[in-house]
């Protein structure tokens, strides 16, 4: 007599465990070949599972219920060893079925004994070559004896002399340039401030930015402003000066369309720019996120109150955080406010796929030169930011321009 | 089951005359389709189990299907090709395959060991509805050698709405190549009923294709047989393609990793069982005289052992070597595949793998 034990199997294509659901035979029972033992159920089915063995129970060693892992021993047969019926099954444990349990099984309790030299991944491999060390000679601390990582990089320290240039270079080496250890508050970048820092950099590579700026007396528009929040079919409306400012931008876009503009790159090397019939203004806002820039679509054909009231909307949006992807997508010429933190101006980074991004600046009472004498304005600095490959010098200043005379003189 | 199917054998074993098929088979080939069916089955039975103790990664239960599948075989001359799924064994039992080479796809041992030229078999195909195009292929070059062979192309419900299988029937029709679509409507894929492939039956799509079409019973060996042989030889003397709908059901699973009842009634299962293929054949043969108590006892002691050899050849499998899987993707050297077969080599050594 010997003892047989049946190992759960993988019964779905790559499952890893699976509940007892039900025992068809119970200890001292006689089972024969492919006989229904035990009925499990996986993440796919419910199967039932025959016996590879003839003989006779001798143990269940998983109770109803209980969830195990693939290549858990759950069922104990008693075989005749001279019984003839298991004709195919002497061997069975010799071969590559045992070399399968073990791989399945729990991990072994102590590090096997290492044959033909020392156990670690490739990557380790390599990065014990570069560092020039002998795997022989490094103190395995990974799991099954393997070789780690760190433990090339602390083989490497105590090695070179503290404070020497190779270990520092052996250090930033092992992490492509960055130091192994760091002083500073580390912030994982992801999400928002990844998608932030990924258009930054590929619209600084790809579009060479101008940056021109001008100031300008504004103080016909405060005075819109406040005639506009006192007029009755504007009541509940939050108009403000950017108000004004992107309905200039939409004025000034009639005379240089060229600036509401993208340039698209073709498979063919050749490249296209397309100048876009609608005017859809991204407004950037500093949301608990970080910099988000979604837009309005369609400006140009809003009256001056659809207009606030669409920008009051989806920069709430955009603070609250409930944005949508489509927000985000499909701006065509940039609006930031740079004012509300105090500052005048800058050379805003173009996002990305558009010609233009217009800053505003604080509005502060400055000594301003009117008709030969000096008087106090209020006064705004604008920056406008365009890619030169769309936009010449001529077409920037001029729509800049533009800008600036309807906040001098905005016509309602 | 629709009635309007050809049937030459009754459920209860009763032989029906057609006058388009007549039943040209002698008791030495009804006893040959009732040996194929047994083993097919036995096969089919041993292979679930042997996936349930984790020596098979998958396998594709076949029970109900082995009628039509053995049938249809037994029509097939010898220079005849068949394309096939990942079902047919009843074929592959009738064409002489070892049902241990059948194992080896499913063992991940290897693609396929047989020789599809020797056997007149092509090697499984996973994906669906695309060998209905090599079907036609080949047709279309026996139809270029001025050969008289023919070819069976079996797919099931679920690959009529692909578009290859549009696309095989397409060429098929305007070449009249030599070739038979055998549709096994098994009423599922997976667990798709073939009423969510279809508003009509299946069979009358070959209408729009201009090619003939017949609907039979496929748990009816016999009409298995008599249909696919007018078929293939209506096809191998220049009549053009035929298109066979085989009206029959899948028993058990679509494979080991599904399971059925999250879909279908038990009543279902129970109603096929009652139309089983094998035990309306052994009604009619016994029947007929043509078979007694010794002769199936000695058929099921040979099953019994064909169960017991599958057991012990498949715990003899040797796992293949790595390298293997690059030798057979060309038949000539290949530049891609040998720096790719360099490659791998490469980073086999750099492991330690003791």
């Amino acid at each position: 007599m010997s003892t047989q034990e049946f190992a759960l199997p993988d019964v779905g294509e790559g499952l890893t465990e699976a509940e007892i659901v039900r025992w068809r035979v119970t200890v001292g029972d006689e089972v024969s070949v492919n006989q229904a033992i035990v009925d499990i159920e996986t993440a796919k089915a419910v199967v039932e599972l025959p016996s590879p063995f003839a003989g006779t129970v001798s143990g269940l060693l998983v109770s109803e219920g209980t969830v195990v892992p693939v290549g858990t021993p759950i069922l104990a047969v008693e075989v005749r060893d001279r019984e003839p019926v298991l004709i195919g099954y002497g061997v069975a444990h010799e071969g590559t079925r045992r070399r399968r349990l073990r791989t399945a099984g729990p991990a072994p309790a102590e590090a096997p004994a290492v044959t033909g030299g020392p156990r670690a991944k490739p990557p380790v491999r390599a990065l014990a070559r570069t560092l020039g060390i002998d795997l022989a000679t490094v103190t395995p601390t990974g799991p099954h004896g393997d070789i780690t990582r760190e433990d090339l990089q602390r083989m490497s320290t105590t090695r070179d002399t503290p404070g020497s240039s190779s270990t520092v270079s052996i250090a930033q080496s092992a992490t492509s340039g960055v130091p192994a250890i760091r002083l500073g508050e580390v912030i994982p970048v992801r999400g928002v401030r990844r998608a932030m820092a990924e258009a930054m950099v590929r619209s600084m590579e790809q579009a060479p930015h101008v940056t021109e700026w001008v100031d300008v007396d504004v103080s016909r528009t405060v005075e819109l402003v406040e005639r506009l929040r006192g007029r009755a079919d504007f009541e509940g409306v939050r108009v403000t000066p950017l108000t004004i400012v992107a309905a200039a931008i939409v004025r000034s876009l009639r005379r240089t369309p060229i600036v509401n503009a993208t340039w698209h790159d073709l498979p063919d090397g050749s490249a296209e720019i397309e100048v876009h019939r609608h005017v859809n203004l991204g407004i950037a806002v500093a949301s608990p996120r970080g910099l988000v820039v979604p837009h309005v679509p369609g400006v140009d054909r809003m009256s001056l109150r659809q207009l606030a009231e669409a920008i009051t909307e989806v920069t709430e949006r955009a603070r609250a955080g409930t944005l949508v992807p489509a927000d985000s997508v499909g701006g065509t010429i940039t609006l930031t406010n740079v004012g509300v933190f105090g500052v005048d101006g800058g050379t805003p980074i173009l996002n990305p796929g558009e010609a233009a991004i217009l800053a505003m600046g604080r509005i502060l009472d400055r000594a301003w030169v009117v008709n030969g004498g000096l008087a106090v304005r209020p006064v705004m600095e604008l920056t406008l930011s365009f890619d030169h490959r769309i936009v010449d010098g001529a077409a920037g200043s001029t729509f800049l321009a533009d800008v600036a005379a309807f906040l001098h003189d905005p016509v309602d | 089951m629709n009635e309007d199917v050809v049937r030459l054998l009754s459920p209860e074993g009763e032989r029906i005359e057609h006058e388009d098929y007549p039943l040209e088979a002698d008791h030495d080939q009804l006893r040959a389709m009732y040996r194929d069916i047994v083993l097919a089955r036995r096969t089919d039975v041993e292979s679930t189990a042997l996936q349930r103790t984790g020596e098979l990664g998958l396998w594709c239960p076949v029970l109900g299907q082995e009628g039509v599948q053995v049938g249809a075989a037994h029509a097939m001359r010898s220079h005849d090709y068949g394309f096939t799924t990942y079902r047919e064994v009843g074929m592959f039992q009738v064409r002489g395959v070892d049902p241990v080479e059948l194992l080896h796809l499913y063992r991940g041992i290897s693609h396929a060991s047989w020789d599809p030229r020797e056997v007149g078999l092509g090697i499984f195909t996973i994906v669906i509805g695309s060998h209905a195009l090599h079907s036609v292929g080949y047709a279309m070059g026996i139809q270029r050698d001025g050969a008289d062979d023919a070819v069976l192309s079996c797919f099931g419900d679920g690959a009529t709405s692909t578009g290859d299988v549009h696309e095989a029937m397409v060429f098929a029709s305007v070449f009249s190549a030599p070739v038979v679509f055998l549709v096994q409507n098994n009423q599922w894929a997976i667990s798709v009923p073939v009423t969510r492939q279809a508003r009509a039956p299946l069979s009358v799509r070959a209408a729009g294709y201009g090619m003939p079409s017949v609907r039979i019973d496929g748990n009816d060996v016999l009409a298995g047989l008599a249909v696919t042989r007018a078929a293939l030889d209506r096809a191998r003397e220049g009549g053009g393609p035929t298109f066979i709908e085989a009206v029959t059901y899948r028993r058990g699973p679509h494979t080991t990793s599904d399971d059925p009842t999250r879909y279908r009634d038990d009543g279902e299962v129970e109603h096929w069982a009652s139309l089983d293929p094998l035990d309306r054949l052994r009604r009619y043969l016994e029947a007929e005289g043509a078979i007694d108590e010794e002769f199936t006892a000695r058929v099921a002691a040979e099953a019994e052992g064909l169960g017991e050899r599958l057991r012990a050849a498949i715990r003899g499998m040797e796992d293949p070597e790595p390298l293997g899987m690059f030798d057979h993707v060309y038949v000539e050297p290949h530049r891609q595949v040998q720096a790719d077969r360099a490659a791998m080599q490469d980073y086999l050594a750099s492991l330690e793998l003791r």
